[in-house]
Parts: C-alpha cells; structure tokens; sequence
C-alpha cells in the first residue's frame, strides 16, 4: 500500500502549486468572476502550455495518458485557490465522454483542440424530472432524414454560455443520447447566468433542433454507461477539489482563531471553540482518505462506483461541517462577500449539488 | 394542563385572519412569497396598517399604544401573520429602542419619539457592535464626550442592518473613563442620522446584498437631551431589553410556515419516479424538524406561560435562541436540497423588484443558497449561539 507520488506526480503537483501560487490569489480570483466569461482565458492558454489540458486524454489523441490521480492533485489545488477555468466541463467532462464515445473523426476535431486550449465545450445532461437520475429525463431525440430533432429542457449545464458546442443528453428510441450540439442552433434559447463559485452555467430550452447524424456521441446503449462513468470521474475530481477547499477553510479558521481577541484573550484561547476547529481537521483529514481510497479504485478500476459514491458522501458530510464552522467561527465577517471564506464555502456548496449529493450518493452506495 | 383555544382566544383568531385577509395588500404579498426584496415602503407601508389596526405596539403597554394582549394572543398573532407569510416588523423602532424609550427614558423623549415609532414614521436602526465588540460587546470603544449642552461622538459601528432606511440610530456610547469596569462606562444615546459626520460604509453579504453598514461617526455633536436615563448606565438598559424581549426570537411560527411549505414542494419534487418526499434519508430530515419544531413551540409556550405568571423571563430564552436559529437554519439547507440542480445559480437581480429578464429555475428555486447564506447570520447575531451556550451553561447549570 503506497500513498506516495510519483516523481512525475510530484512535479505536477509542485508545478500546480506555483501556478496557483503566482496567478491564482483571492484578488485575482474576484477579477476573474467579475469577467463577462467567468475565467481567465490567460489562465487557460497558460494550462493548455503547461499541457495540463492533456491529462487525462490517450496519448494517442496527443494526450498525456494520465488518470484518476493526476485529476485528483490538479483539482485539489483548484479548490485551495478557488479555480473557476472550466476544466471540469471541457477536459473531465466532455473530453471524457469524446475519450469514451467518440469516433475517430469527432476526436479529432475535439481533442486536439480541447488540449490546446482552443475549444470550449458544455455539457448538458441535467433536468428538473429525475434530479440526479441520469436517464430520467424528458428532453427527447427524434430521428429525422439529416440525423436527429431534439427538443427539451436543460437545466444548469456547466460553462455552456461559454461553449461552442455543447454535449447534450436525451431519450431517443427507448435509450439514452448523447448529441454534439452547436448552441447557435436554429431552436435553442440559452440563458446564462453566474454560478454560486463565480463560474458561469445556462439553462437551455430546445425546440426541434436539427442535428446531424454525425453529431451523435456514442451509439447502441453506449452512452448511458459512458456518461455515468464520466460523471464518476467528475464526482472524483470535485471530491478532490473540496479537500483542497476545506484545508484552507481550516487554515484561515485556526488562523482567525488565534488573532481575533474578544474579553482580553484570543478566541483560541476557548476550548470549547478549539475542539470544534479539531473536529473541522478530523473531518477533513477522513475526507482526504477516502478521496485517496476513490482513486486508487479507479486507477484499479475495481468496485469504482461504490467508491466514488462512498467518497462523494464522505466528503459531502465533511464540508457541511467544514463550511458551516468556518462562517460561524468567523463571526460576522464570515458571512460578509468581502472575505474570502464565504467564498470557499459557496464552492462547496456547488460541489454538494453536482453529480448528486449526499443523500444520494448514500443511495447508491447502499445499492451496492 | 391544555392546550385548546379558549372561545374568546378562537375569536381573536378569526379576527386575526380577516385583518390579514382583507388589510394584507396583494403586492406585498406576492413580492414576500416570491422572495423579491422589499424596499423600504413596503416595510413601512405594511407597519403602517398594524398602526392603524392598533396592533404595532403586540408587547407595549397599553399606556403607550401597545395591545394589551396576553401572552396566547400574541402568539396567535405571530403565528397567523406568518401563515400568511407578512414582511417582518423591522425590529430596531418597535421592539427595541421603543421598549428602551417607555422604560428607563424621560417624558420629553417618550412624548417626542414613542408616538412616531408607534406610527412606523421614523425608522430606526442599531449602533452597537463595533468593528472589534462582537461578542464582547462591552468592550465598545465608540465615545462620547461631554461638551456644553451636547456630546460628541466618535467611531465606528458595523453590522448595522439597513442604516441605509434610517432616520434615527440608538447607540450604545462610551462616556466613561478607563478606570471603570467596560460595562459600567456606557450610555444609551439617541443620534438623528443626517447630524453632521455620520457616514455609511454599505457591507455586501454573500447573498450579494448590501443589508448591512459601517456607520462612521466623526465629531458628531449629539444634544445631550438625547441620553437615555442615566450617563454610564446604559449597558443596564441594552441588558434589560435582551432579557424581556424574547417573545419572536424562537421564530417558530415562520419555520412552522416553511416547514409545511417546504413538504409540499418535496412532495411535488420528482426524485426518479417517486416525489423527494418519499425519500427515507429525505424525509427523516424533514420529520424529524417537524418534531423538533414542535419541542420548540411548546418550550416557548412554557416560557409564555411563566411570563403571564410573573416571573423573569430568565436562561430558558437562550434555548429558544439557539434551537431556533439552528432549526431555521436547517430549513434553509432543506430547501436547496428540494431546489435540486438550480441551487447552484447566482442571481440576485432576479430577486430585486423590476427584474425584467428570463427567470432562472422554477419559482424560488434558484434564491434557495441566497437565503441559506444570508440566514447564517442568525447563529452569530442577537447574541451568539455560542454566548448562549455559555449563558445557559453558567446561570443554569451553574457550570
């Protein structure tokens, strides 16, 4: 049993630190919201040079061939700094669903692109009906003469107002579908709005827009097993970015803790407020080790999704009481947008409600 | 023991509810079950027809205006106006500097303020906390000097909660020397907020609204008239508000409110082919809030009820603090998990009167993580959940 890095793994993770070290303080992380965009394409051409857009894609596709650990070291650092360039949506989503189900011609007009950070893509799989139940869903694809009339609803698809093209998921012929949709599309009403982390999402409304045949991603029943396992690998990733976000979380606690002076003596000075900050650790340091079992199931690809649904429970629990604490041990200035923990706490919140939450990754869990 | 209306407490009931029916305007109602911002009209609107009911003053004496309603009337009062979901009386005026005012203030004062507070025509707000008086709110640093026929006053106040309204601030003012205990060098003063040198500094919170201030008081010349009772014994009078007004601070008739409110949306929720109601882990969230809620209401009731006997309202009150808020609190995490996916949207502006653009989400969905950030407020203010703790741990269990 070996927790330890690579060295390989080592030098990415120290590489990802200066980066965030250098160009991803809170200030630069307030301009960044403030951008009509929701993130710094500087930040994005620089990842795309740092060729971390290539990690998880096959060295074939001109990927790096890397996996589930290299994600989990790049998207802890994204939580301690508070990342909101879209990699989630283009290179763990879309990339892994192109990875899964793409022919050789969509790969290549995607994957290079992607790695070179010259595409931005949305993906679109989420409705009111069903929640968090990927195939319950009431958007419809009909097949026609060109390839495919799709018409339905879509709620909170991640960088969509961003995207060029959008992954979108519907029910055609008694299965799941899986469609490259160009947002530009004669049918499509795309609303965008900012997210609670700064980033940006759109609810979309399809009316019988036409797509090729070509458009499709994935075919006999592929694409449903496909986009479970993608989110999977979604729901790792942002299992890592919390653990990331609770650390500093605790840091800035213990740090505030020790300067804020009430009565003549320092708040830490209060055991009652000390064995809540060690019970934030403890639930940290749990969350760090069950991401580490995740990932080590999914680098062996045994017993994957009760994995990651164990870990996304997890975690989920840790942070509540992770975000909670850290506002109310702050006091009033916890809940001010001034400092920079609410705006912690707002990513995990995000993170509580993507790729299903607490409750239903017990669910699935239990489901075995 | 029981715990039947009386007939003339089931009247008082009916009479309750067709006031709200017939005096409840409509706009405001529907800005208050959209959760759309209310401006400051609509706040002042809306105490204005209490007043004219004669029902502003629920805890006053009757000698100033007040209802002189015993304590189940008031509790039927509160618990009709949130069924019908009514904006909540801003408390700075009525339940607190008005309170102040009749109890420990001069006849000048009470004939020049109470009738104006009474009338919702003032709007008032709170300076006390400062900058580093949180908790330790007697450590305030605020001064004011005596010079002639006036103070002056200087420093800061912060988490002053829609100072952007008011017309008048009540302050709690250091006019002691440093060789006094903290408490023992305080005075209540009334300030008028357009004297010369008092500014505000707005505070966004996470829900992107500004609700809050800094308010900055440089060299601000307060007529001495303005003093509440006695110099250096104010921190008694801001104790003794604390002590007796608790009626409300449970908030168990809003969170009774929402409750059922929330069921009924989980039940129309689809959770992959069944309602989120029928959800066990779900559920039991929601049940066991429930039962919560109902320990609550009959805590506050037992608090009630040795108010109506005569005696102080004493420790007990912290556990309607601490139980309340956390209640509420919880409600509010319910809620975003019923909002599903559109929890995760940010749209203020789509809560603020005059929004004319594609509303995100069904009905309040999309404001559901605006109100559970915005409530966290209510384990920190009014006395920290933690102070609390640490009053029933000492003056109860003598700890």
């Amino acid at each position: 049993m070996n927790f330890d890095f690579t060295e390989e793994q080592q030098l990415l993770a120290d590489s990802v630190d200066a980066f965030m070290r250098d160009h991803c303080d809170f200030d630069a992380h307030r301009r960044i919201v403030a951008t009509d965009l929701g993130y710094s394409t500087q930040n994005w051409a620089r990842f795309a040079e740092l060729g971390w857009l290539a990690i998880p894609f096959n060295e074939h596709d001109g990927g790096l061939g890397f996996g589930p650990t290299e994600l989990s070291i790049v998207f802890e650092r994204f939580g301690q700094s508070l990342v909101t360039e879209p990699y989630l949506a283009n290179i763990v989503l879309a990339g892994g669903l192109l990875n899964r189900l793409g022919t050789v011609e969509q790969k290549t007009d995607w994957i290079p692109r992607l790695i070179a950070g010259d595409a931005q893509m949305g993906v679109a799989y989420a409705e009111k009906t069903g929640r968090y139940h990927l195939d319950q869903i009431t958007t419809t694809a009909e097949r026609t003469e060109q390839g495919w009339q799709i018409s339905g609803h879509k709620i909170v698809a991640l960088n969509a107002p961003n995207a060029e093209a959008i992954i979108v998921s519907a029910r055609g012929e008694d299965e799941l579908m899986l469609f490259l949709v160009n947002p530009k599309s004669a049918g499509i009403q795309l609303n965008g709005y900012p997210t609670l982390d700064g980033a940006r999402a759109a609810d979309l409304e399809l009316r019988q827009v036409q797509v090729d045949a070509k458009a499709r991603l994935g075919n006999q029943h592929a694409a449903l097993p496909a986009l479970v396992k993608t989110l999977d690998e979604a729901t790792l990733c942002v299992c890592a970015e919390a653990v990331g976000a609770m650390t500093i979380l605790l840091n800035k606690t213990t740090e505030y803790l020790k300067t804020r002076r009430q009565f003549g003596v320092p708040l830490s000075s209060f055991q009652a407020l000390q064995h809540r900050a060690t019970e934030m650790f403890i639930e940290i340091e749990q969350a760090r080790s069950i991401v580490a079992m995740a990932v080590m199931a999914a680098e062996s690809g045994i017993d994957v999704m009760r994995s990651v649904s164990a870990a996304k429970n997890r975690v989920g629990r840790a942070a509540r009481l992770v975000g909670q604490e850290a506002i109310q041990l702050h006091g009033g200035i916890g809940i001010t947008d001034e400092l920079d923990v609410g705006h912690y706490v707002k990513r995990l919140m995000m993170i509580e409600a993507l790729f299903g939450n607490t409750d239903w990754h017990l669910q699935r869990f239990a489901a075995g | 023991m029981n715990n039947t209306l009386s007939a003339a407490d089931a009247l008082f009931q009916d009479e309750v509810r067709q006031f709200l029916a017939s005096e409840y305007p409509d706009d405001i109602r529907v800005r208050m079950d959209n959760q759309i911002e209310l401006d400051r009209d609509d706040f002042v609107r809306w105490q204005k027809i209490l007043f004219a009911r004669g029902w502003a003053g629920v805890n006053w004496p009757t000698e100033f205006g007040g209802t002189g309603w015993t304590p189940i009337q008031k509790y039927i009062f509160a618990n009709e106006c949130a069924r019908a979901n009514t904006p909540r009386v801003v408390p700075f005026g009525l339940s607190m500097v008005g309170p102040v005012i009749y109890t420990f203030g001069n006849d000048a004062q009470k004939a020049r303020f109470l009738p104006d507070i009474l009338a919702s025509n003032v709007w008032w707000c709170q300076g006390y906390s400062e900058p580093n008086a949180g908790s330790d709110l007697a450590s305030l640093k605020t001064t004011a000097v005596r010079d002639g026929d006036d103070y002056i006053v200087n420093g800061t106040k912060t988490w002053n909660t829609y100072g952007q309204y008011a017309d008048w601030i009540f302050c709690l003012v250091r006019t002691g020397t440093s060789d006094t205990k903290a408490q023992e060098g305080i005075s209540f003063l009334l300030i008028d907020m357009r004297t010369p040198g008092i500014t505000l500094s707005p505070i966004v919170l996470l829900d992107g609204t500004p609700e809050v201030n800094e308010v900055h008081f440089d060299n601000v010349r307060v007529p001495a008239e303005n003093l509440i009772g006695v110099e250096n014994e104010g921190w008694t009078y801001a104790k003794y508000l604390l002590s007796h007004e608790r009626t409300g601070i449970a908030q168990v008739a809003r969170s009774k409110t929402r409750l059922q409110h929330l069921k009924r949306r989980a039940d129309a929720t689809d959770n992959g082919g069944s309602s989120l109601l029928n959800d066990p882990f779900f559920s039991k969230k929601v049940y066991e809030l429930e039962t919560d809620l109902m320990a609550l209401e009959y805590t506050e009731l037992r608090v009630l009820a040795s108010l109506a006997a005569g005696s102080a309202p004493g420790p007990a009150s912290s556990i309607l603090k601490i139980k309340g808020t956390e209640i509420a609190q919880a409600i509010d995490e319910l809620y975003m998990e019923v909002a599903g996916h559109h929890m995760m949207a940010f749209v203020p502006a789509q809560f603020r009167s005059g929004f004319a653009g594609n509303a995100i989400g069904e009905g309040t969905a999309a404001n559901a993580a605006r109100v559970f950030l915005n409530n966290r407020k209510a384990s920190i203010y009014g006395g920290s959940n933690e102070i609390q703790r640490n009053i029933i741990s000492k003056q109860v269990l003598r700890l």
